[in-house]
């Protein structure tokens, strides 16, 4: 369980999360969603508490992350940038970081064989694929059996397989119960992983919902129609609250207007239609159309040059 | 290849412990032991601190003849016995600022604060291992130094001393010491500066940089000051004999671990306050 209460994180005259409330559940795969540079980062930094927050507070299990007698045991976290020596194996690695808990070398030996890199756990971890570096973090993250798991884009770098396999273990750990916040800035992969999704852009929260309303919301029904006289068919639909556009020539894309009503207008103004359909946007462009406003950085606009905070 | 969801069950952990201080301490000798930096530097710093004595010995010896007599009443066998300090210092010193700046450049740090969200423990178990290490490391080489260096002077029967001598015991073991500090205050170092460069720099400006600028001041400012830089009372340690300007040994030992202290407890207070 993580509680955010109006999280807030200023570097300098940039604040990177701006009064965030939302609490992840245990049982489910909640995925964590922005575009990049929205403060999905930032935010799991903050509830890890390696950096402090300007304002606001976040609770993992009930306590501050710093107040816990068995850290690891609470959270284990993945994290977007390397959190790995590069000049120590995978093996000694992951002993270090079991001695401050007290947890055995058969627990280290048993994640290095869960994770796959059993023929690798001597090697320098510098010497890593990043998909390899990725199954590393991840067993980092359960080492300390943790009941809530905080995953900073655990897809980057693997191969199908792997996504495949991660999919299951997120799957599997929320199952057994535990607590499963993933980030992601893609949201094909969510659509196959979450339950529930919390969106934020620009460090403000967008949306708190499931998958499916998150779907309902943004997609707001686009009805697409076929018509020989789709000019007279538009002047005819338009009106309070109804937008339409045409992508081609015979084609409109009306929002604002269901099915139903867009072929009752067409029968009683005798307008022909070749095909009328309900468009179900995709998680993908519901993200997308949440978002828009909200990606900091957009492509084609030359940046004007940025002034360095000191 | 097919993968099932119970192939990868993640197995439950029998007994969850709590961090303690000692367990931090398991963990950071774990971290050191395990980079290949601390055996080289270690290494360089025994051969330093074995083989400058021991060239140092050998060439007063097979030199003595052609020497002054005022040159030769300017040698003193514990300057030629404790020589290869002077240089060992630096291979310790970049260690020991490493064992902390090298979590930074890699991003370990995160995970190591993860661990330990108190922070403070893992410092003090840093400071606590890497000067255990050092000492035991390092008394070896140090005596073993003395004792070659001797040898080989005694084979030209010139500036013996005995190790059981006033004060030589001291001094010998003194060196040891000096070694395990400064690698303490160079990881304070690392730990204020995060940037190995920049620690390395700090340091080196600090012990190597400014004290001869400090003959540029007036001499008697110079001279009240100067006893008083980390360097100079770090070097009191190990000296055989103090003068009118420098501390005695004891002085010298309680200023540096001051100076060291201090270091460690600035490097504290920023750790718990920066991010990480």
């Amino acid at each position: 369980m993580i509680e955010a209460e109006t999280l807030t994180k200023d570097y300098g005259a940039k604040r990177a999360v701006d009064g965030l409330s939302f609490t992840v559940r245990p049982g489910i795969v909640t995925g964590f969603l922005g575009p990049n540079g929205s403060g999905k980062s930032t935010t799991m930094r903050l509830i890890l508490g390696l950096d402090a927050p300007s304002g606001g507070r976040v609770l993992v299990n009930g306590k501050r992350y710093r107040d816990h007698a068995s850290p690891l045991h609470e959270v284990g976290a993945l994290l977007e940038a390397r959190s790995v020596h590069t000049g120590r194996s995978a093996q000694n690695h992951l002993l270090a970081l079991a001695h401050t808990h007290g947890i055995s070398r058969r627990r280290v030996a048993d994640l290095i064989d869960l994770v796959g890199l059993h023929d690798v756990a001597r090697r320098r971890a510098g010497k890593f694929s990043l998909g390899m570096g990725q199954r590393l973090g991840i067993a980092t993250a359960l080492l300390g059996d943790p009941a809530t798991l905080l995953l900073d884009e655990p897809v980057n770098g693997l191969d199908p397989e792997g996504i495949h396999w991660i999919r299951n273990l997120l799957k599997g750990l929320a199952a057994e119960g535990r607590t499963v916040f993933v980030s992601s800035h893609l949201m094909a992969e969510m659509a196959l992983t979450a339950d529930h999704l919390i969106v934020i852009g620009r460090g403000r929260l967008i949306a708190d919902t499931s998958v499916e309303d998150f779907v309902r919301r943004a997609s707001g029904s686009v009805v697409r129609v076929r018509a020989p006289e789709a000019t007279r068919l538009r002047d005819l639909l338009l009106g309070d609250g109804v937008a339409v556009s045409s992508p081609e020539s015979g084609v409109l894309e009306v929002t604002g207007l269901t099915t139903d009503l867009v072929g009752e207008t067409a029968a009683a103004n005798a307008v022909v239609l070749h095909e009328l359909t309900l468009v179900q946007a995709s998680l993908e462009e519901a993200f997308m159309e949440l978002t828009r406003d909200d990606v900091e950085y957009k492509a084609g606009v030359v940046a004007e040059p940025e002034e360095v905070a000191a | 290849m097919s993968i099932t969801v119970e192939e990868i069950k993640l197995p439950r952990l029998a007994s969850v412990g709590k961090v303690t201080q000692l367990r931090v301490a398991a963990s950071e000798w774990t971290k050191l032991h395990s980079l290949r930096s601390t055996r080289w530097s270690f290494l360089v710093a025994i051969v330093l601190t074995v083989g400058l004595p021991s060239l140092f010995a050998a060439i007063t010896a097979s030199h003595w003849n052609h020497m002054s007599l005022r040159e030769q009443a300017n040698r003193h066998p514990l300057d030629i016995a404790l020589a290869g300090v002077n240089l060992s210092q630096l291979a310790i010193a970049v260690l020991g600022v490493l064992v902390i700046t090298g979590e930074y450049s890699t991003g370990m740090i995160r995970a190591s604060l993860a661990a330990v969200p108190k922070r403070l423990p893992v410092l003090w178990a840093k400071a606590a291992i890497f000067a255990v290490v050092t000492f035991v490391l390092m008394v070896g080489p140090v005596v073993a130094a003395f004792f070659i260096s001797q040898a080989i002077l005694n084979g030209h029967h010139i500036l013996q001393i005995s190790f059981s001598a006033n004060g030589v015991t001291r001094a010998v073991l003194g060196g040891a010491l000096y070694l395990t500090l400064i690698g303490v205050f160079a990881l304070a170092v690392g730990a204020i500066v995060r940037n190995t460069a920049g620690a390395i720099a700090a340091f080196a400006g600090l012990f190597f940089v400014v004290p001869p600028l400090l003959n540029i001041l007036p001499q008697n400012w110079n001279q009240s000051i100067s006893e008083y830089m980390p360097d100079s009372a770090g070097r009191a340690i190990f000296d055989l004999h103090h003068g009118l300007h420098t501390l005695s040994p004891a002085g010298g030992l309680a200023l540096f671990a001051g100076y060291c202290a201090l270091a460690l407890a600035v490097a504290a207070v920023l750790l718990v306050r920066r991010d990480a």
